[in-house]
């Protein structure tokens, strides 16, 4: 494999991104920092990208990234907000019905909808997340076929859906009928597997901020996904990324989709709990 | 998949410079990349994009490999006369993705 020249990493400070436009972001994280620390974020009030000990992925970016995130036209992954903005005024299934016949304007029925995600589902038992709720819905309600996983389709509504949340903090129920999948899911992230023998606790709560390789390694947090991964050239859900996670330390990846994943989705969003959705996330 | 994203003001003065961006959803294949098996994935690339107002081609645009995967593309024109602005994307595979757009010019 080649070599590429690589600009010099400068490590931004918790919280805070190194921009000459930044002063009216760096504010908003005080006073949201201000805010949450006193308990008064209010809810649906934008999140700043550092809650407490937990940091975005977006403050381990680059300025250029951050700003490619910001960029209310060139984040590649409104190109897929645009493609879900279409599929759910389009009529599919026997029943001719869209997404907006039942939920209109997304805009206002889908806000904060992705903040509580995964969630605990009563009709199956088990956890639903984003995705499998879009297709259930395709499924029960429009009779329509629903879109296989990582599927162009599935990303682009999934994604859809959780722009509309953009800004407010992540909030997921683990009490009560989810709590048994929420230990499992916590259980999964401490379990060491794969031929390197490494659990995803070993990055992302030890060596979260040193290096692996040339790259600095994040807190693994979710509250960015679906992202648009410059290493995929492609948007990719949190169960792409869980199996190129278990892929990296040589250990068989679950199916997407799988309950094993469902529950780790549900373990890590509430690790992420205060960060701001940042639906659709621009990632290394 | 959704169409190229274009962003043009509506409005502009008559000689005003206006900046048009652009963005499209193309996966870019060098050519050079393996898939999971080891095999070369095919060159897969959009190599000309032009520009055109009112018909006369005022922007062109030669791309090669090295361009990134959904590639973004700002530039510059002068607003002359109110009019549709025709955006075209052409590649390897001489599929054309087009997309229009208005401008008022005072």
């Amino acid at each position: 494999m080649q070599l590429r020249p690589r600009l010099p990493w400068r490590e931004p400070a918790p919280g805070r991104r190194r921009s000459s436009t930044g002063i009216l972001a760096g504010l908003l994280v005080l006073l949201g920092a201000a805010c949450t620390g006193a308990g008064l974020l209010l809810a649906g009030e934008l999140s700043p990208y550092t809650v407490e000990d937990r940091r975005s992925g977006y403050t381990y970016l680059s300025e250029e990234n951050q700003r490619l995130q910001d960029d209310d036209f060139a984040n590649p992954g409104l190109l897929w907000v645009e493609h879900g903005r279409a599929l759910w005024h389009q009529a599919d299934g026997p029943t001719g019905t869209s997404c907006a016949s039942c939920h209109g304007d997304a805009a206002a029925s889908m806000r904060g909808v992705r903040t509580r995600y995964p969630r605990f589902d009563p009709q199956r038992g088990k956890l639903i997340n984003l995705e499998q709720q879009i297709n259930r819905c395709r499924e029960q309600r429009m009779q329509a076929l629903p879109y296989p996983y990582e599927s162009e389709a599935l990303l682009a509504l999934t994604t859809f859906v959780g722009w509309q949340s953009r800004g407010l903090p992540v909030h997921v129920s683990i009490d009560g009928p989810a709590q048994p999948f929420f230990e499992a899911g916590r259980a999964f992230y401490i379990q060491r597997r794969g031929q390197l023998d490494l659990a995803c606790t070993h990055c992302h709560d030890q060596y979260a901020g040193q290096r692996l390789r040339g790259d600095v390694i994040s807190q693994g947090q979710s509250n960015g996904f679906p992202i648009y991964r410059h290493t995929w050239q492609t948007l990719g859900s949190t169960h792409r990324m869980f199996a190129w996670c278990n892929t990296s330390v040589r250990a068989e990846p679950y199916p997407l989709g799988a309950d094993e994943y469902v529950n780790l989705e549900l373990f890590v969003a509430w690790r992420g709990r205060g960060l701001p959705v940042e639906t659709p996330a621009v990632r290394r | 998949m959704a169409e190229p994203r274009v962003r043009v003001p509506s409005t502009a003065k008559q000689g005003e410079i206006i900046e048009i961006k652009t963005l499209i959803s193309h996966p870019m294949e060098t050519g050079h990349s393996r898939d999971v098996y080891g095999r070369l994935i095919p060159r897969h690339i959009i190599h000309t994009f032009t520009c055109t107002y009112n018909g006369e081609e005022v922007f062109r645009a030669d791309w090669h490999p090295a361009m990134a995967a959904n590639p973004y593309l700002a530039f510059y024109t002068v607003a002359t006369e109110s009019g549709r602005l025709r955006f075209e994307w052409i590649d390897d595979k001489g599929t054309v993705y087009a997309t229009e757009a208005e401008i008022t010019v005072a």
